[in-house]
């Protein structure tokens, strides 16, 4: 292919895409295809608090790098919450609530410093799938192999560092067991386990139940419509089946005459 | 009621209202034992409305541009008031309308609708099918996901395979050099445009030739050879409107029923209707590690893949989009196929049956397989499936005049 | 066919009646999201949202233009000459008293304002959409009539508002310049396209 060609659309995509990280495509980020096992995310989709919790978290720690450039922050009165209190908690990135979470940080910039700009994650649930973003978020583990100290049991070789250092702690590999990146054909599953090294803020407990509430925002996030969407169809099937039982007692009264 | 008849008489003067909803539905005598099969050409029906409805709210806020695609699909899934609920509408109907016509063509090989004298009906239906097969290959493209840009990079590319023009065809088709925001912005008006034109023109001459020749039934016998002498109608036939009015509004409830259960509570379908990879935006650098099409094309896209062995000095890649090819368009030679001397599988030999048997099969299972990553295991599999379904056709003229079949019935039964 | 037994006509209509009553409901029900895809999305709003304005440096005799809904709103910081000149012409104008509906209760003054030193108006004509040009001097200075009090002028077709926005007589423009729903955060704060009374 023409190089020109090719730069053009390089720059091209990278606009569209605003930064969708390259190494998030490696063969071994394809969710289903992960060897490891994926532990099944405890969603609470129905918990205001919880998915506020996991809003939180997001805010906080992903929305300084990651953008959700299609989500408002006034979406989030979904969650329970008034605009005044997402404007006092949430709102640092925007001024205003009716704005998308977009990020600050240049791609360009980005991409000098991860190797790939952080992805869009507004519907990253949506690709990833929620036991892969939940074990994938308590994967992490030292290995001082890799620039940034840090590699992933879901997602080997991953650019990004652990967001959540402090509070989950350090984990590393458990020991005498190959490193991960030398290969990935017969380690099997059971070989690949994590040890808590250095503990962090949390217990493993808290950090799981942060996760999960991340997740589950995340999941919010991917489809804000899903609680509503699940409600209405309630409704609209109660409704086909009265339209049914009438529909039905008049195709009978009519084909008595064929009868 | 004396002024409606005024206004009717005035514009039957006019324009053959009355005269057309006569031939149409309240005089058109349809057999009277349709079954569960006959409810799909209705529900092809309703289906395509529904598309062209849900169609015409979504590219009211679409964008088909490259840089903007993506983020407008996002923008009615979020910003637009009810956008998601048009979206799961038009995109879960894309897959139900496949669904739909799948049955209604098996219906066909069941009871040999496209046989004498309704060859032209099936002709046509044919047309719709391509017809179809290509409004949803250019639809697809237009959510500018992932699986959207490579399953339109895959299959603009088996245009390349032609011997001498292939390769300069493919880049007419896309425009670019590769697929990009020029191929976007022609799929958007063959989607929205020229094969929904193409597609509501076929759909009335089938229907037109389906009236012109009376329906079959599942005796595949002919109704109309038994008359009623005073008024000339099928002893065995029933107006359509209203006995298959009524009937068909049942059909179309518990379409709905299943239709909503998918929309509201299963949208995605586990990744068959809306593929998860399609939630990355399209880049054009990186493959994503799996592809497959959606999975209405993936018998065909089976029988692409089994075909491994170059003949005739030519590579495999051409003979595997020549097989691709003859697959769909097979279906066409169906009606100077068969010899059967009777239509219906309820009058025909265990040799036919096992034949259909086979067929549905081979083509279940060859799209299970290509939804699948290829191994040697599958690629095997899929080409002695191939093979199971390309003898369905090819034998046809021979088993079918062998089988033993059963006398037909004079008059409908059930 | 209906020989055997007698229809029973009165069952099939209610049937018929039963059905396309649902069927209706059913039918108007979906047309609700089709309908409401229509209005203005969640961006539009966003983009639309109250916009909030500093007016503590606008000088005396000067006009400050913002954008809300993507149409202009002129805040006028009249002098007190300007708001001495305003009771004075009212015979001249169409609707002095701003009694016609769709102005605020706040425009219901001389001032058509809620304080009088600032006048926050839409500076889109209501003949035809086009947006007024301030004639602020007195007199012929600025190409108008020797007794011109001060005021806009519509380019389009010339209708005449006066320093409220109120439209003279026998103008094509039918109403005065609407005043947006607008209320003071703080002295020099404004917030437009929202009022006291929450709505």
């Amino acid at each position: 292919m023409d190089t020109k060609q090719q730069g053009f659309r390089l720059g091209l995509l990278r606009k569209i895409t605003k930064g969708l990280p390259m190494a998030l495509l490696a063969p071994f980020a394809a969710w289903g295809l992960a060897e490891v096992p994926l532990d099944p995310a405890p969603l609470k989709l129905n918990d205001q608090v919880a998915l506020q919790r996991g809003a939180q978290t997001f805010v906080n720690y992903c929305l300084s790098c990651h953008s959700a450039a299609h989500m408002r922050y006034n979406r989030l009165t979904d969650l329970g919450l008034t605009e005044q209190q997402i404007k006092d908690n949430l709102l640092f990135a925007a001024d205003k609530v009716g704005e998308t979470m977009t990020v600050a940080m240049k791609p360009q910039d980005a991409k000098a410093w991860f190797g790939a700009p952080p992805p869009d994650l507004t519907v990253i649930a949506r690709s990833r799938g929620a036991d892969w973003l939940y074990t994938y978020m308590r994967g992490f583990y030292r290995d001082d192999s890799r620039p940034t100290g840090w590699n992933n049991l879901v997602y080997e070789n991953v650019g990004m560092p652990h967001p959540l250092y402090e509070l989950q702690g350090m984990q590393v590999l458990e020991a005498g067991k190959p490193a991960a990146g030398e290969s990935h054909g017969d380690e099997g599953h059971a070989i690949k386990k994590l040890k808590l090294r250095q503990p962090g803020k949390l217990t493993p407990l808290e950090y799981d139940n942060l996760t999960a509430d991340l997740v589950s925002y995340l999941v919010y996030m991917g489809e804000p419509a899903r609680n509503f969407r699940i409600k209405l169809g309630i409704f609209v099937l109660f409704f086909l089946a009265v339209l049914f039982v009438s529909a039905y007692a008049l195709k009978r009264e009519y084909w008595k005459d064929v009868h | 009621m004396k002024r409606t008849s005024a206004v009717l008489a005035w514009v039957d003067q006019r324009f053959p209202l009355s005269a057309t909803w006569k031939t149409h539905l309240s005089e058109y005598y349809a057999p009277k034992n349709f079954n569960f099969w006959y409810y799909f050409g209705s529900l092809a029906l309703f289906v395509l409305v529904l598309q062209i409805v849900t169609g015409i709210f979504l590219t009211i806020h679409y964008k088909p541009d490259a840089n903007l695609a993506f983020a407008s699909v996002e923008y009615i899934m979020r910003d637009v008031s009810g956008g998601w609920l048009i979206r799961y509408l038009h995109s879960t109907g894309a897959s139900m309308f496949f669904i739909v016509v799948y049955l209604h063509m098996f219906r066909g090989l069941m009871y040999g609708s496209y046989r004498k004298p309704r060859e032209l009906v099936w002709l046509f239906g044919m047309g719709i099918y391509l017809c179809l097969m290509g409004e949803a290959f250019f639809g697809y493209l237009l959510p500018w996901g992932q699986m959207s840009y490579w399953g339109a990079q895959v299959i603009v590319n088996l245009f390349g395979a032609i011997p001498f023009v292939g390769p300069d065809l493919a880049l007419w088709i896309r425009g670019d050099y590769v697929v990009s925001d020029a191929t976007l912005n022609r799929f958007f008006a063959f989607h929205v445009i020229a094969m929904p034109l193409v597609l509501l023109g076929l759909v009335a001459v089938h229907l037109v030739a389906l009236h012109e020749v009376g329906s079959n039934n599942p005796d595949g016998i002919e109704i109309k050879k038994h008359k009623d002498p005073k008024t000339g109608i099928p002893l065995d036939g029933i107006p359509f409107h209203p006995y298959y009015t009524v009937k068909d509004i049942v059909g179309v409830v518990v379409f709905l029923a299943v239709f909503s259960v998918i929309v509201f509570f299963a949208p995605e379908v586990g990744g068959y209707f809306l593929e998860h990879n399609n939630f990355i935006p399209a880049d054009s650098l990186k493959t994503p590690p799996h592809i497959a099409p959606v999975w209405y094309f993936t018998p065909f896209y089976a029988m692409l893949r089994a075909v491994t062995y170059p003949l005739f000095g030519i590579d495999a890649k051409f003979w595997g989009v020549v097989i691709m090819g003859l697959a769909v368009l097979i279906f066409c030679a169906l009606p100077w196929l068969d010899r059967g001397k009777v239509k219906s599988v309820r009058y025909r030999g265990p040799v036919f049956k096992a034949a259909l048997a086979l067929f549905v099969v081979s083509f279940l299972w060859l799209g299970y397989l290509g939804t699948e990553a290829p191994t040697p295991l599958t690629t095997t599999l899929s080409q002695i499936l191939t093979a199971v379904y390309f003898a369905f056709f090819l034998l046809m003229p021979w088993y079918t005049k062998i089988d033993k079949t059963k006398p037909e019935p004079e008059r409908v039964t059930g | 066919m209906s020989d055997k037994q007698q229809v029973d006509k009165s069952k099939r209509r209610f049937l018929i009646a039963t059905t396309g009553a649902l069927g209706g409901v059913a039918a108007v029900a979906t047309a609700v999201p089709f309908v409401m895809s229509m209005t203005p999305s969640q961006r539009a709003r966003a983009a639309g949202a109250p916009v909030e304005v500093d007016i503590g440096k606008i000088e005396p005799g000067m006009m400050l233009t913002i954008e809300w809904r993507g149409k202009p709103v002129w805040i006028v910081h009249r002098t007190q000459e300007m708001l001495g000149k305003l009771s004075g012409i009212k015979e001249r104008l169409n609707d002095p008293d701003s009694q016609k509906p769709m102005q605020p209760a706040y425009a219901k003054n001389d001032a058509r304002s809620i304080k009088p030193d600032f006048l926050v108006v839409v500076g889109i004509c209501t003949h035809l959409g086009c947006s007024p040009t301030a004639k602020f001097k007195l007199g012929a200075d600025e190409g108008m009539a020797q007794d011109w009090p001060g005021g806009f002028l519509c380019p389009c077709h010339g209708s005449l508002f006066d320093l409220a926005g109120r439209v003279y007589k026998h103008m094509p423009a039918p109403d005065n310049l609407e005043i947006p729903p607008y209320k003071y955060l703080s002295d020099t704060r404004l917030i437009i396209g929202e009022d006291t009374k929450g709505a």
